[in-house]
């Protein structure tokens, strides 16, 4: 599936769910709790990304010219918000990730969800990712 | 006599109103109140007819909005007790208080090798100040550590006390664990020894009486807004013999008797310490908010207060997973939690897709937070206008939420 197939398809779930603030937090918790392990070396300072109020530990590994994210957090949503980027943006190429447009964001309305202190957040995640894809793009070229 | 709390509801338009499709329960009284109706209108009513800059004008308006603006200093002697009318200033709030009083008393009067003592449960905003007065003037901080329920260690408090002691600045009622300091023993021991005593009276003067002239506190600091009234104003009072004796904190217009520029002489108290023109609209309208809480009676709202407090704390407790931060014998309506397993972030936002209003986070007491070795709390507060089916709503769904890790 494509970038643009993935986040249709996490639109849709979200749709869902209609408008229920309540059972769409269940729901983002319920995704974080299916994130793969993240290796407990791995949750040191220097993998926190900044910008964001609660911990976020995020990894990048690269092979065959795909990239691997690796990621967990110290409060359930976070974690829940970084599976959806890990989910539409890990295995792919550094070249797709760095052009990918996550509009799927707006369309669920996540602003509205998760309010603006996590948004900001939320942001500093899709940065550091696509930052270490123009890394590993850049080490592919050279 | 027991309040009606339907009717002071009633007084308060913001609490009507969905949030989330849920009506609104707002517990976060201890980062700001909302405020009566008699604030807001006294506000707006002072821009639509009596605005003006006070002092010196000398039309009609300017000699309105100076009464009524001198009017709330009046209301505040009573609120407090003060001698006098003028150890009352305006600040910006108990944050620019504090600085005021570590930038002009602190300066002149703590030199190197002096020790200044403050608690392990202080506000970030009563523990930056000290520790750039003391780095400027080679000074040494202290710290009253507290024990595990959230309580002073009153021994080790003693033993810090030494000729040394300048200053003991310290929180009336923690703004994180509610727990209510015994500072009438701290101030008799610090002047005992010849320290002054500055108290951070940001969460006790909403909900405990607090006469200044029965404490003997040298400094009371605390922010209109957490009484009812409007955001960005605070009240210092100083004992007069210490406020003449601190050089003042800004320079401009209002704060000086004569300018030349040989030389240029200070304004008398109050006036030296409010350099410019001050809010006077807020200041304005807080005399609304001191009404409100006198019409109500500061017994009556505490006694209502403490109810919703002791229900909250029994029906909470019986929930499996909940852990209370802040056991204190002696507590105002604050109740700080977490949930076992979960982040209080997570937990204040499922509780604002309830409809329900909390802080959550470290409440700008990280050494606090370090000292029970936690990140943060989840923090519900109460006031005059909550009730206690608010109450159950709130205990359902921390029900609901701490079931999830712990079945």
């Amino acid at each position: 599936m494509s970038i643009q197939e993935i986040q249709n398809e996490i639109i849709d779930e979200f749709q869902i769910l209609g408008d229920d603030r309540e059972s769409t937090i269940f729901y983002i918790m319920e995704l974080g709790g299916k994130l793969p392990e993240m290796p407990e070396e791995d949750k040191s300072e220097e993998n926190i990304i900044k910008g964001c109020q609660s911990k976020v530990w995020l990894t990048a590994s690269e092979s065959n010219n795909k990239i691997n994210y690796l990621a967990d957090s110290n409060t359930d949503i976070t974690k829940g918000l970084i599976s959806l980027l890990i989910r539409v943006l890990s295995g792919r190429s550094p070249e797709e990730i760095i052009k990918a447009e996550l509009d799927f964001i707006e369309k669920i309305g996540m602003g509205n969800i998760i309010g603006s202190q996590r948004s900001n957040g939320l942001a500093a995640m899709i940065k550091q990712m696509k930052l270490y894809a123009i890394a590993y793009q850049a080490k592919l070229n050279a | 006599m027991s309040l009606n709390i339907e009717n002071i509801r009633g007084e308060f338009p913001i609490l009507h109103q969905e949030v989330n499709g849920r009506p609104l329960i707002y517990f976060d009284n201890a980062a700001t109140t909302q405020k009566p109706l008699a604030v807001i209108e006294a506000l707006s009513h002072y821009y639509k007819t009596d605005n003006s800059n006070i002092h010196r004008g000398a039309h009609t308006l300017a000699d309105r909005a100076t009464r009524y603006y001198e009017n709330t200093r009046s209301l505040l002697q009573s609120f407090l007790n003060t001698k006098e009318v003028e150890e009352i200033i305006f600040t910006k709030g108990t944050t620019e208080g504090i600085n005021l009083i570590a930038s002009t008393y602190g300066r002149k009067f703590i030199n190197a090798g002096d020790e200044i003592i403050i608690s392990a449960m202080e506000h970030h905003a009563n523990i930056v100040p000290w520790q750039m007065l003391c780095e400027e003037k080679g000074a040494l901080l202290k710290i009253i550590p507290i024990s595990d329920m959230g309580e002073l260690d009153i021994e080790a408090f003693d033993s810090m006390l030494s000729s040394k002691t300048k200053l003991v600045s310290i929180v009336h009622v923690s703004n994180t664990l509610g727990t209510i300091n015994p500072v009438e023993e701290i101030i008799e021991k610090a002047h005992a020894i010849g320290a002054k005593v500055l108290l951070d009276g940001a969460q006790s003067t909403s909900h405990l009486e607090v006469d200044v002239q029965s404490l003997d506190c040298d400094f009371l600091v605390f922010s209109a807004h957490k009484l009812y009234g409007p955001t960005g104003l605070g009240v210092m009072y100083g004992k007069r013999e210490i406020l003449d004796s601190m050089p003042p904190y800004q320079g401009g217009g209002e704060m000086i008797k004569e300018v030349t520029f040989e030389k240029t002489t200070y304004n008398e108290l109050p006036f030296k310490f409010e350099a410019g023109t001050p809010n006077i609209g807020d200041v304005i309208a807080f005399g609304k908010a001191l009404e409100f809480i006198n019409k109500n009676g500061k017994n009556a709202i505490k006694a209502h207060e403490d109810e919703l407090l002791e229900y909250a704390t029994v029906q909470l407790s019986k929930i499996k997973g909940f852990i209370p931060v802040g056991t204190a014998k002696n507590k105002i309506s604050v109740i700080s939690f977490n949930i076992n397993g979960m982040h209080p972030f997570d937990v204040g936002m499922m509780l604002d897709a309830n409809g329900i209003a909390v802080r959550t986070g470290h409440h700008c007491t990280q050494p606090l937070m370090q000292r029970f070795g936690i990140e943060g709390t989840v923090r519900a507060s109460f006031s005059v206008y909550n009730t206690k089916s608010e109450i159950d709503s709130l205990v359902a769904s921390v029900s609901k939420i701490a079931k999830i890790k712990n079945k």
